[in-house]
C-alpha cells in the first residue's frame, strides 16, 4: 500500500484529527535516503496499517508544514497521536530498527 | 553455497560485482537497506571520475555502477549485514531481515562512515541543526547562518553547495591551511558568502532541543568565543567501517582492514577487502573502483585454486 500524500489543507483531517496514530514521512525527491526508506515504510504500512496510518509530506511542495514542525533534516518521521507529535525519528533506518522505534504504536 | 558475497555497494562493491559477474561467479551483493550506493549518494556533482568529461551527479554515477553490475548477473540485495563468520572455509553472512547465506569467498567493501566531533549532545542534536549531509539538509537552511567544520574536499564541497541556500557560511578549520584539493579550495575561498575561521575548533554545542550556536576555541592562543548558528554541518573525515569483522580479520594500527601488499587479501583465506575500508590515503571513487576490481580478480583466483 503506497502512502497517501498529505498537504497543508488536508493535514488537519488526515493527521491531526485521526483516531489512529499517524506517521508522517517528511521527504523530498532530491533526498537519496528518503527514496531508500520509502519502500520500507510502504511495507510497514501494509503490515501494520490497521494500527498505524502512514502518510507523506513533500517538503518542497509544503514548506509551511516542514517549517511548522521544525524539520531541518530528512527523512524525518513524526508520529502524531491526538494531534500531538509523540515520536520523532530522523534519518533513514533499516526496517528492524524502525519497527523497534515504532513498537509502542504497532504492537 | 555461493561463490562470492560482496558486502557494500559503493564504487568498490559494484566494481567487484561487475568483474565477479563477468567471471561467471553470480555474485550476491548485499547493498544495505537504506544506504545502498554508499557515500557518493550524498554528493552532488562528481567532476573527477574519468570517462565523464562533463561531470555527473553522484547518485547518477552509482545508478550506472549498479546497472552495469546487474547487467552481468550480480544479484543486488537491499538488506544489511549484521553478522559474519569468516574463519572457516565456508563463510556465513547474516542479514537484518533474518536471511543467512553461505559462501566460499567474501569481499568486504563496507567503506567508511562519517566521523563525529565527539562532543556531548552531538547525537541528540543531529537532525535538529546538526547535519552530516549538505545535499540532504541544506534546503532547510534558506537565508540562515550556518557553519561547516572541516578542511578537506568534502568540507569545501559542502560549504560551496550550502551557499545556494544559506545567507552566510562559516568554514571552521582547526589549522591555518586546508588539505582540500586546490580547485575545491579556490572555489570556496572565492565565494563571498563563505567566511573562513582558521585555527579554530568547536568545543561545545549550544541550544536546547535545537542547535542555537557553538563555542569555538582558537587553537593558537586558546581564547574562546560563542558563535550563533542555525545549523552546523560536520565534514571532518571518515572512519573505516570495520565493526562487522574487527574481531576476525587483522586490522592496521589505524583500524583499516589489513591487506597483503597490493592485493586485496586479508588475514583470512577467502576473505578479500576493497575500497575505503582498506585505504587510509587516497579514498577516491576511482581508486575504490580499481580496488574492487582487484578484489574480484583475487577471489576468482582463490576459487580456481580451491577446485
Amino acid at each position: 500500500m503506497s502512502a497517501k500524500h498529505v498537504t497543508t489543507s488536508s493535514f488537519q483531517a488526515d493527521v491531526l484529527s485521526s483516531a489512529k496514530p499517524v506517521l508522517v514521512d517528511f521527504w523530498a525527491e532530491w533526498c537519496g535516503p528518503c527514496r531508500m526508506v520509502s519502500p520500507i515504510l510502504d511495507e510497514i504500512s501494509s503490515e501494520y496499517g490497521e494500527k498505524l496510518t502512514i502518510v507523506k509530506v513533500n517538503v518542497d511542495e509544503e514548506p509551511t508544514l516542514a517549517q511548522q514542525y521544525g524539520i531541518t533534516s530528512i527523512p524525518a518521521l513524526h508520529v502524531f497521536q491526538n494531534g500531538q507529535v509523540v515520536k520523532q525519528i530522523v534519518g533513514a533506518k533499516p526496517k528492524p530498527s524502525l519497527l523497534a522505534d515504532l513498537n509502542e504504536f504497532i504492537n | 553455497m555461493r561463490e562470492v558475497i560482496i558486502i557494500g555497494s559503493g564504487p568498490a562493491g559494484y566494481t567487484a560485482g561487475i568483474y565477479a559477474a563477468r567471471a561467471g561467479l553470480k555474485p550476491l551483493l548485499i547493498a544495505s537497506s537504506v544506504e545502498a550506493g554508499g557515500e557518493l549518494m550524498k554528493t552532488t556533482e562528481v567532476e573527477n571520475y574519468p570517462g565523464f568529461p562533463n561531470g555527473l551527479q553522484g547518485p547518477e554515477l552509482m545508478d550506472a555502477f549498479r546497472a552495469q553490475a546487474e547487467r552481468f548477473g550480480t544479484e543486488v540485495l537491499l538488506d544489511d549485514v549484521v553478522e559474519v563468520d569468516l574463519k572457516n572455509q565456508t563463510k556465513i553472512v547474516k542479514t537484518g531481515n533474518g536471511k543467512t547465506f553461505e559462501s566460499k569467498t567474501v569481499i568486504l567493501a563496507t567503506g567508511a562512515a562519517y566521523r563525529e566531533l565527539g562532543l556531548p549532545r552531538e547525537k541528540e542534536l543531529s537532525g535538529y541543526g546538526i547535519s552530516w549531509c549538505a545535499t540532504c539538509d541544506g534546503f532547510f537552511f534558506r537565508e540562515k547562518v550556518i557553519a561547516v567544520v572541516g578542511g578537506g574536499d568534502s568540507a569545501m564541497e559542502e560549504a560551496t553547495f550550502l551557499t545556494r541556500f544559506a545567507s552566510k557560511v562559516y568554514l571552521i578549520h582547526r589549522r591555518d591551511s586546508f588539505k582540500a584539493s586546490k580547485i575545491m579550495q579556490e572555489r570556496a575561498l572565492a565565494n563571498p558568502k563563505i567566511e573562513v575561521v582558521w585555527n579554530t575548533e568547536v568545543i561545545e554545542l549550544l541550544g536546547e532541543g535545537k542547535l542555537s550556536g557553538v563555542t569555538l576555541r582558537n587553537t593558537v592562543d586558546g581564547t574562546t568565543k560563542n558563535l550563533d548558528l542555525d545549523g552546523l554541518f560536520i565534514a571532518i573525515g571518515n572512519d573505516p567501517r570495520v565493526w562487522l569483522v574487527e574481531d576476525q580479520v587483522e586490522l592496521t594500527s589505524e583500524k583499516f582492514i589489513k591487506v597483503d601488499g597490493r592485493s586485496s587479501k586479508t588475514s583470512l583465506p577467502g576473505v578479500f577487502a576493497a575500497g575505503d575500508v582498506i585505504d587510509p590515503t587516497y579514498r577516491q571513487a576511482i581508486t575504490a573502483a580499481g580496488s574492487g576490481c582487484v578484489a574480484a580478480l583475487d577471489a576468482e583466483h582463490y576459487l580456481t585454486d580451491l577446485e
